[in-house]
């Protein structure tokens, strides 16, 4: 139960992240070099702040009596109900985590040579196949770790599940969390479903490896 | 196209940073109900009790003292284990090694936190009586330090010309001359990004602080103990100062490498 709803929220939320984050990092390798490096610093600095306070703010702003509810009773609209569901989960995680997606993306695409994608278009290809034939393969590395840098620390977190999904869209992480420091006091128990979470998300990382010549991954990105 | 891909990335950054600014408007806020979605007037007064805040001041003190100790030790350690890395000669062992480093870092923060938590307690115990604080914190963050400068000082040895290393020693140094005259000042870069690394992810570390602090307060500890009750507004003032305070440091930085950029075209132009 709790397995499942993780991997099935964090998988959500991948792909969210995988959609969103691969057009802009297209767009921010496509910009001139002074640009890209300010855009960059941009997708950055969030992850510098702490990430308990940014998603005490996602609280503040998805609350009934929130921020975009009193938006959009002001408007004349009538209120959503966001917090405490599983999208809002959803939400905390692609928030969070999107930076993790989007600088390896970013440094696979602005890696790409340029002159590749011409030769494509001077051979015939339209704008589709350049895409699928050229550009994407070509980012595969990036889209690889960024999945992976997103997927991990999404599946295995407590805090956003606990702050935005109340008590109803409990993780994995919040299970570990309650057999140790919460109510549920049982560390064997909690040291069992642990192993079973890293036993997990290795084979995972070993089937994801598979797809990567190694070399690339980690380091130099979180700076 | 052009138009979409602005109206694309402006979006994007809008959702990346609504929250922030938020939390920045609201530091401001006039009110005494503590309120986090009415807006009632401007006002400096939760920067003035941040700062006679005992708790956050202590949690951030403890804060810093453990992100200074555990980069620094973790620096240490890292180069050391990079450089003995680096002179693995049989490839089995080194890759076998280096998956070895590398687990902390893929392993979840949870799972990290729980064992070293374990660890503690076991070690403690059986030394009777002793608890979790300080030292378990700074030890544990030395561990989950410690990949992450091996990892940025690698790349620089590999770069290395390791006939620099024999030249020093064929020139008369002996061995540990030779590495602090020429092997280091050579990594130095790696060296000083990993300890960066070392001491934001430090700073910023709550999941594995969580487990291991004991009743010890760390700065995220803190945080995390007031977004479970209604918080006040304090928390919004300090979230603004550290997001000023590294944004300031951000733009330094990339003012720095831009500079040593065009200065380095410029000697390159020269000399060609």
């Amino acid at each position: 139960m709790f397995f499942l709803r993780s991997i099935w929220l964090g998988a959500i939320a991948t792909g969210i992240c995988l959609l969103v984050g691969y057009p802009l990092a297209y767009i921010i390798s496509r910009t001139g070099a002074r640009v890209q490096s300010v855009l960059v610093m941009l997708v950055m600095l969030p992850m510098w702040m702490n990430f308990l306070l940014r998603t005490y703010a996602w609280m503040t702003l998805l609350e009934d009596n929130g921020i975009i509810n009193t938006a959009l009773a002001t408007l004349g609209l009538p209120k959503l109900h966001m917090i405490n569901t599983s999208g809002a989960v959803v939400l905390g995680m692609v928030y969070n985590y999107i930076p993790y997606m989007i600088l390896p993306l970013y440094s696979a695409l602005a890696k790409m040579d340029h002159s590749v994608i011409e030769a494509a278009q001077d051979l015939g290809a339209n704008q589709r196949r350049v895409f699928t034939k050229v550009i994407f393969p070509l980012s595969m590395p990036g889209v690889i770790s960024g999945i992976t840098m997103v997927f991990v620390p999404a599946v295995s977190t407590f805090i956003i599940s606990k702050m935005l999904g109340g008590g109803s869209n409990l993780l994995i992480g919040d299970l570990i969390d309650m057999q140790f420091l919460g109510s549920a006091y049982n560390p064997n128990l909690g040291s069992a479903i642990s192993l079973v979470l890293m036993v997990l998300i290795l084979i995972c990382m070993g089937i994801m490896n598979q797809f990567d010549d190694g070399e690339t991954r980690g380091g130099g990105l979180m700076i | 196209m052009k138009v979409a891909s602005k109206v694309y990335t402006f979006l994007v950054f809008l959702f990346l940073y609504a929250p922030i600014f938020v939390l920045i408007i609201f530091s401001f806020n006039d009110s005494d109900t503590m309120s986090r979605s009415v807006f009632s007037g401007f006002s400096l007064r939760w920067y003035a009790r941040l700062f006679e805040d005992r708790m956050i001041m202590d949690a951030l003190k403890n804060t810093l003292i453990i992100a200074v100790v555990a980069a620094a030790v973790a620096t240490v350690l890292g180069t050391v284990a990079a450089i003995g890395l680096n002179g693995i000669r049989n490839k089995w062992v080194r890759r076998m090694m280096m998956n070895v480093t590398n687990l902390p870092m893929v392993n979840p923060e949870i799972v990290t936190g729980v064992s070293l938590m374990l660890l503690f307690v076991f070690v403690a115990q059986s030394l009777g009586g002793l608890s979790l604080g300080m030292l378990s914190l700074i030890l544990a963050h030395i561990t989950f330090c410690t990949p992450y400068v091996v990892l940025s000082v690698l790349p620089k040895l590999r770069q290395m010309d390791p006939h620099l290393y024999e030249a020093a020693q064929d020139l008369g140094c002996d061995p540990r001359r030779a590495f602090f005259k020429v092997v280091l000042p050579e990594i130095m870069p790696g060296i000083v990004t990993g300890m960066i690394m070392a001491f934001t992810l430090s700073i910023d570390d709550f999941i594995i602080s969580y487990f291991t602090s004991g009743t010890t307060q760390t700065l995220p500890i803190y945080i995390y103990s007031m977004t479970r009750k209604r918080v006040s507004p304090e928390i919004n003032a300090l979230s603004t100062l550290l997001f000023v305070a590294v944004l300031f440091l951000l733009v330094i930085v990339n003012l720095r490498q831009a500079r040593d950029k065009r200065a380095q075209e410029r000697k390159e132009g020269l000399e060609s």
